[in-house]
Order: structure tokens, then C-alpha cells, then sequence
């Protein structure tokens, strides 16, 4: 199959260099571009227009400039989702990709019994549908037929009340993160076994030992791992949905309609058909995510430099 | 098939005694607190899966009831109003095989053309593509149901179809493995002998990403298998709803004005929804987990 004639090579190069050549590519990226502008740039284009303008009763629809930004960002229903999802992801991001570093480097640490079941199994709950995962936690923390009915019986107290007030976000938080510390783990696992084995040579050499290790060698390689991880963590909290959304008949009283800002935009366009409020919504939430992101994609490649 | 990873064979380093310790049988307990939390709910879905729904109020949630009931239950989920359940099964395959097919398709040719072809506006469209995946779908899911309701796609399978074939994610992947495995020669070797550009798409660099297409293609899977966002928005009726919008509205079905619970279904609707997706990733994971590792390279 190889050419490797000194004939036959040069004429592969000037081959290669030819312009006709250039827009071959095209034909590979061009399906994925069709639809791409179709899904993703005409919808944003669209949401950037909708927040731009108003529709009232009289007078119909009408450009307001920033005249929704500025509602948006006066709305104290929107803070008040903000302020909840940004306290959700302090809390609930660094606690799950804790635990999920923690069974990662378990799990590398080659120390462990039967470790191939230990990652499978601790990842099995990324591939349950998020609705299938309320639902069952739900019935769990449920009163009727629910497991933490059984403790409370058991102890003689009614102290776990998932669904109240003070309660729910916890309640939430241990859903999203029994979802997604398995997807984390294998993240992070597939960064640490990417280290070469030269490495250990030379921490063995050098003495090295258990966290020495860990804190020299395994954190700093899983640092790209960490970073991207965390990206996406902030990004899916700023997004939250699924969960609260799943749970609210089980909790009436305590899920409002503005519970998160998705929640906000979504309730704000399907039950109040207030579609150009929503974009707005969406956009700011876009435009912080995207910051937030952006943010810690370059704190954490600047550690990397060090 | 062999997976060509610039991974570290974990064989390899056995010989050093930092890889090769000795088993902790401590760190395996501390890890079976991991295991345990993974797999009780899964466990309590199976075991209820089993209850009449007199039994799910008057036994304890992680032991069996009175009577063996999962047949019944399987039994009464699929022929609850006229089947509906078989439907919406149907439904979300249509759905995952569209989408996630396509996905993966689109996805991998589009990132075997950025890894070996140099266009017009190849900058561009990486930069685009790369930024796409910090937009958050929130901004973009309202907007897009009143784009496709103005052409009149809400409501139909096109609906939940088209959005499901872009993956960023995907494409990149594809990228990093089509880097990784296809080596240029083989490609200019195969022009000339002049076979045509896709020719030797599918003849020759299709075998050589297969561990990275199943990568992409299971994550695809999951991601249209497990949608409710989406369909949620653009749906209203309940004959093309996938599973996870109809097992949500039997569960809603319980409170309200005209309160009709149908717990056992819900569950039992449940476990069935998620052993497919359950088998697919057992099976598959020498795949997925090697075209995991590739992708975390460059990271």
C-alpha cells in the first residue's frame, strides 16, 4: 500500500500542495456545518432579536433596545433562581468531583480488589435517564413508600424531610451528583492512566511514596481533566432543570416556577407565553455561563503553565 | 480489533511497585461506600419493579413484598391504555437511531475532515464549533421551539430529530482520534491509487477510528435515549412523546384534581427505560473506555 519510490513521493507533494485539492474538505464538514447553522446559530440569532423586542397588547410587536436586559436584571424572581443555582454549584460541584477524584485515583491506585467492578458500577447511574433518576430518588424520599420513611420510623423521628425547605437543594444536589461522580471518575481515571510509566520510575527512585505521588505527579496530570470537568459541572449547574422540574409535584410549595432561571424561562414562555422575556433570560444566563467558563478554562491553564 | 491508544498499557507498569502494590483490603472497603451508593437506588427500581402497589405502601423499600408481582407489572405497563408505553418505546427508538445515527455520522466526518484536510475557513469553523459547546442549551431550547414552530416542525419527530445531530463534543473527539490513528501516508498512498476522498473514507479511516465512532455513537445514544428538555418543549402530543416525557406525565398522573396513581407502572416503566442503555454500556466498554482515553489526551 506504502509508497515509498522517491518518484512517486515527489509527485504525491506537489499533489498534496495543489489548490484544486483545497475544498475536498468540504465535503466531510460541510453536513455537519448545514445543520449546525440550522440548530445552533439561527436559534441564538433569533433568541438575540426576540430579547431586543416587546410584544404588547397594544401596538403590537416593537423594538425596545435593552428595555428587557434591564427588567431581567431588576427582576428579583430571576435573582432570587440565580442566587439559588450559583449557592448549588459551591456547594454540590466540588463535593461530587471530590468524591469522584477520590474513586479515580482509588481505582488507578491498582491497590484495589476487583477494580474493574468498581468502575463500571460506580458509572452505571451517567446511562439512567435524568427523569428515571428523580423518579426513583423521589419515591425514596417520598413519605409514602419512601426509604427515608423507614429511617424516620426506624429512629422514631421525622428529622429527614427531603422535600422542605431547607432540605431540597441538598435533596437535589445528591441526585445530581449520585448522576454524574461515575461520568467524572472515568474522566479523570482516562487522564491519570495517560501517565507515563517513566514517571513512576523516577518518583520510585527518588523515594517517593502513597500521597507524595498523588500530590506530585497524579493531581498535576488530571489537571486538564479537573479543569474541563469542572467547566461542564458549572455549566450543567447554570442549566439545572431536569431535577427540580421532575420534583415539583412532589414538592409544590417549595420548588417555585422560578426555581432556577431555566426554570424561570421555561415556565415564562410555556405558561406565560412570554417569549421574548424568556430569550432574555436565556441570553444573560448564556453570557454569564460563558464568562464563568471561559474564566476557569484560563485560571486553570495558567496553573498548568507553572 | 486493536486499539492503537497512545495510552499507557496499565500492563505495562506493573513492574514498578508504585503501580504493583499490595491490595488494600481498607481503601476496597472505603470504596464499597461508592458502590453501594451507585447501586441501592438501582437495586430499590428492581425490587419495587416486583410490588403490587399494596405492597409498595405497606413493605419496607428494599425488601421484597407480599406477592412476586414483576410480570404483572411488565404486563400492565404495556397494555395500559391501549399500550401506549410500547409506543412511546418506539418513539424514543426512532429517535436515538435518527439521532444519535446521524449524530455520530455527521460528527465523524466533520472531524476527520478537520483533522486531515486543510478548506477554506477551517479556522473559523473550529472556532465556532469549539465555542458552541459553552452555550448553554437554555439559551438555545426557546428559541428554537419558536423558529421550528414557525416552520411548522413542533410536534413531530423532525423536531427532536435535527437538534439531536449536532455534537461538538462528538466532533471533537473524532478529531483528536482521527490524529491519533490515521496515519497521512495511508490517505496519500490510497489518492494515488486514485480513490476518491470518501472512497477512502469509508474503505480504509472508518476501520481505523471504529473505537472512537463507538465512543461517539454511545454517547449519542445516551444523550437522545435520556432527552426530556427537548421533547418536553416541543411536543404536545402524547403519541410522540419518548419514554422519558410519558413516564413523567404517568408520575404527574398521581396528584391534581383527577388523581389517578399508577406507582407500580411508573416503576416497572422505569426499569424497563433504563435496561437497554444498561446492557449496550456493559457491553461496549472496551470501546467506549478506550475512545474515552484517547479524547482525555489532549485535554
Amino acid at each position: 500500500m506504502r509508497a515509498t519510490s522517491p518518484e512517486t513521493s515527489q509527485a504525491l507533494g506537489q499533489r498534496v500542495r495543489k489548490p484544486r485539492r483545497e475544498w475536498q474538505g468540504w465535503q466531510f464538514v460541510g453536513p455537519f456545518a448545514l445543520v449546525f447553522v440550522f440548530v445552533f446559530i439561527a436559534p441564538l440569532a433569533f433568541a438575540l432579536y426576540l430579547s431586543l423586542f416587546q410584544n404588547r397588547m397594544v401596538g403590537g410587536n416593537s423594538f425596545v433596545g435593552f428595555e428587557n436586559y434591564v427588567a431581567a436584571l431588576s427582576d428579583p424572581q430571576f435573582w432570587n433562581g440565580f442566587i439559588r443555582v450559583v449557592l448549588f454549584l459551591l456547594v454540590q460541584v466540588p463535593i461530587m468531583l471530590a468524591l469522584a477524584l477520590v474513586a479515580a485515583l482509588a481505582i488507578d491506585s491498582a491497590r484495589l480488589y476487583a477494580s474493574g467492578v468498581f468502575r463500571m458500577v460506580i458509572f452505571l447511574p451517567y446511562a439512567v435517564p435524568a427523569v428515571v433518576a428523580v423518579l426513583i430518588w423521589g419515591f425514596m424520599y417520598g413519605n409514602n413508600f419512601g426509604l427515608t420513611a423507614n429511617i424516620n420510623d426506624l429512629l422514631g423521628t421525622d428529622v429527614l424531610r427531603p422535600f422542605s425547605g431547607q432540605w431540597i437543594l441538598a435533596s437535589i444536589g445528591n441526585i445530581v451528583t449520585w448522576e454524574y461522580i461515575g461520568y467524572n471518575m472515568l474522566i479523570f481515571y482516562s487522564a491519570l492512566k495517560t501517565i507515563p510509566a517513566e514517571l513512576y520510575e523516577a518518583a520510585e527512585i527518588d523515594g517517593a511514596r502513597g500521597f507524595q505521588v498523588i500530590k506530585a505527579i497524579k493531581i498535576p496530570a488530571a489537571r486538564g481533566a479537573i479543569v474541563i470537568a469542572t467547566i461542564f459541572s458549572i455549566i450543567g449547574s447554570f442549566q439545572l432543570f431536569n431535577e427540580p422540574n421532575v420534583l415539583k409535584p412532589l414538592a409544590e410549595n417549595v420548588i417555585s416556577s422560578y426555581f432556577t432561571p431555566n426554570m424561570y424561562a421555561y415556565n415564562l414562555s410555556f405558561a406565560g407565553q412570554q417569549f421574548n422575556y424568556a430569550a432574555t433570560v436565556a441570553i444573560i444566563m448564556g453570557v454569564i455561563t460563558a464568562v464563568i467558563a471561559y474564566v476557569v478554562q484560563l485560571r486553570g491553564t495558567r496553573k498548568e503553565d507553572r | 480489533m486493536t486499539t492503537s491508544l497512545r495510552t499507557v498499557n496499565p500492563k505495562a507498569r506493573r513492574g514498578f511497585s508504585i503501580t504493583r502494590p499490595r491490595k488494600s483490603a481498607a481503601l476496597t472497603v472505603v470504596m464499597l461506600l461508592f458502590l453501594i451508593y451507585a447501586v441501592v437506588p438501582l437495586l430499590w427500581l428492581v425490587i419495587n419493579a416486583s410490588k403490587t402497589q399494596a405492597d409498595l405502601f405497606t413493605t419496607f423499600g428494599l425488601g421484597f413484598g407480599d406477592s412476586f408481582a414483576l410480570w404483572d407489572n411488565i404486563v400492565a405497563t404495556f397494555t395500559y391504555r391501549d399500550g401506549i408505553f410500547l409506543r412511546w418505546l418506539g418513539n424514543t427508538l426512532l429517535y436515538v437511531v435518527a439521532g444519535a445515527g446521524g449524530a455520530t455520522l455527521l460528527a465523524t466526518l466533520a472531524g476527520y475532515g478537520l483533522a486531515k484536510f486543510t478548506f477554506p475557513g477551517k479556522k473559523l469553523y473550529f472556532a465556532v464549533v469549539l465555542g458552541a459547546v459553552a452555550v448553554p442549551g437554555t439559551a438555545l431550547a426557546v428559541p428554537t421551539f419558536l423558529l421550528f414552530s414557525q416552520m411548522g416542525l413542533t410536534n413531530t419527530p423532525w423536531s427532536i430529530i435535527i437538534p439531536s445531530l449536532i455534537t461538538p463534543f462528538g466532533l471533537y473527539l473524532i478529531w483528536v482520534y482521527t490524529i491519533d490513528s490515521v496515519p497521512t501516508e495511508l490517505l496519500e498512498a490510497a489518492r494515488l491509487d486514485g480513490a476518491s476522498e470518501l472512497r477512502t473514507f469509508f474503505t480504509i479511516s472508518l476501520k481505523l477510528l471504529t473505537p472512537g465512532v463507538v465512543t461517539v455513537a454511545l454517547f449519542s445514544v445516551v444523550a437522545t435515549w435520556n432527552n426530556y428538555f427537548l421533547p418536553l418543549i416541543m411536543l404536545s402530543d402524547p403519541a410522540w412523546y419518548p419514554l422519558t416525557v410519558g413516564l413523567n406525565q404517568w408520575s404527574s398522573q398521581a396528584s391534581g384534581v383527577a388523581a389517578e396513581p399508577i406507582y407500580n407502572l411508573v416503576i416497572t416503566g422505569s426499569l424497563i427505560t433504563i435496561v437497554p442503555i444498561v446492557i449496550i454500556f456493559l457491553f461496549l466498554q472496551r470501546f467506549w473506555q478506550s475512545g474515552l482515553s484517547a479524547g482525555s489526551v489532549k485535554q
